[in-house]
């Protein structure tokens, strides 16, 4: 009789779970709920205001590990995510999905006790858009996956003002628009230098369904309605010059980088993508100073912050 | 001789540490966790 010695997988470590967070994705999304929250005309308590910007970021959080623990295999797949914890073999599916599910409805539940129930509700819609409309159904089906699933990414500045304010009006659905109209160029501007990553394990990015010319095209269009879009909340009169003239510069430079990206063909051999990687690496410095001069804007001019 | 830098980690022993290394950081979030709530009630209060 032959012993078979069996060997236990070692547990995963709590950087390993940190990790399923997607805490770079996280910063983002904790900025732009702040800046919502901040720039919101009524003012919170500030225990309240971190608990809801605490809510917000884990539930963004609990919706990246359940993302993580559908898209492993895809992941293992790609070099740019082979070495997560799920693809790199750290970790086992179960335990993914169910910290990400106890992260999510954690959220929720204490966004309700704790700030309201309809800023619980908008956070539950964020977190079922993201983990099931956009992980599940949209991107292994569409190349305008990135189109509709960015509203996932769009809800953290709504959230934070009806945390704030208790309601819905038209500003913070504005804020809303400007981060749906920015994903598109922001992702596809990524896709266009790792897209065959994409192709290798079957996601219909659209440079890979669509090709190149039309991927760059829609790059120019999203970035051409962003420059109106971004400057909408001072047209409509809800914030001052500081916040109109930053989004008319950012938003320009957005629009010119858009430009040589839009309007450049791919050399056959050799070419490094540099105007692609600039524009998706200003696209994140666009949204972190868009939103900030938003708040500078409402600091500076105080418009009607009431407590 | 082995050398203890060359010879690979006891596995039991790495199990505990990892054990041990996620024990406290959930400790230390339940902790938070309770005086946030502590926190929470005093502000709903005003």
């Amino acid at each position: 009789m032959t012993m078979q010695a069996t060997v236990q997988p070692l547990p995963a470590e709590w950087r390993d779970f940190f990790a399923l967070t997607k805490p770079r994705v996280m910063s983002l999304v904790i900025f732009t709920g702040l800046c919502g929250l901040l720039a919101a005309p009524k003012t919170i308590d500030p225990v309240l205001g971190f608990t809801a910007i605490l809510c917000i970021a884990i539930g963004a959080g609990g919706a990246a590990a359940l993302n993580q623990w559908w898209e492993a295999d895809i992941d293992a797949g790609m070099k740019r995510t082979a070495g997560r914890p799920l693809p790199a073999g750290r970790m086992d599916r179960t335990s993914a999905r169910d910290f990400g599910g106890l992260l999510s409805a954690a959220s929720v539940f204490v966004m309700g006790f704790a700030i309201s129930w309809l800023a619980a509700a908008i956070l539950a819609l964020s977190i079922v858009y993201y983990a099931v409309v956009y992980t599940i159904w949209l991107k292994p089906r569409t190349p305008q996956n990135i189109v509709i699933g960015g509203g996932a990414g769009a809800f953290p500045p709504l959230i934070g003002w009806v945390a704030a304010t208790g309601d819905i009006t038209l500003m913070p659905i504005v804020l809303f628009a400007i981060i749906f109209f920015w994903t598109p160029p922001h992702f596809w501007a990524l896709a266009l230098f790792v897209q065959s990553d994409y192709a290798k394990v079957g996601i219909p990015m659209m440079p890979v369904v669509a090709g190149e010319k039309s991927t760059r095209r829609q790059i120019l269009l999203y970035a051409v309605l962003l420059l109106p879009l971004s400057m909408l909340p001072w047209w409509l009169g809800e914030t001052g010059a500081v916040y109109g003239v930053s989004a008319a510069v950012l938003s320009g430079l957005f629009l010119l980088l858009s430009i040589r990206v839009g309007l450049r063909v791919r050399q056959p051999e050799g070419d490094r993508m540099k105007p692609e990687k600039q524009l998706f690496a200003f696209s994140i410095i666009y949204l972190f100073a868009l939103f900030a001069a938003l708040v500078a804007d409402h600091w500076l001019i105080g418009q009607g912050a009431q407590p | 001789m082995t050398d203890p830098i060359d010879s690979p980690r006891d596995p039991d022993a790495e199990r505990k540490r990892i054990q041990r290394s996620r024990n406290r950081v959930v400790g230390l979030l339940l902790g938070g966790f309770v005086i946030l709530v502590y926190f929470i009630s005093i502000a709903k209060m005003h």
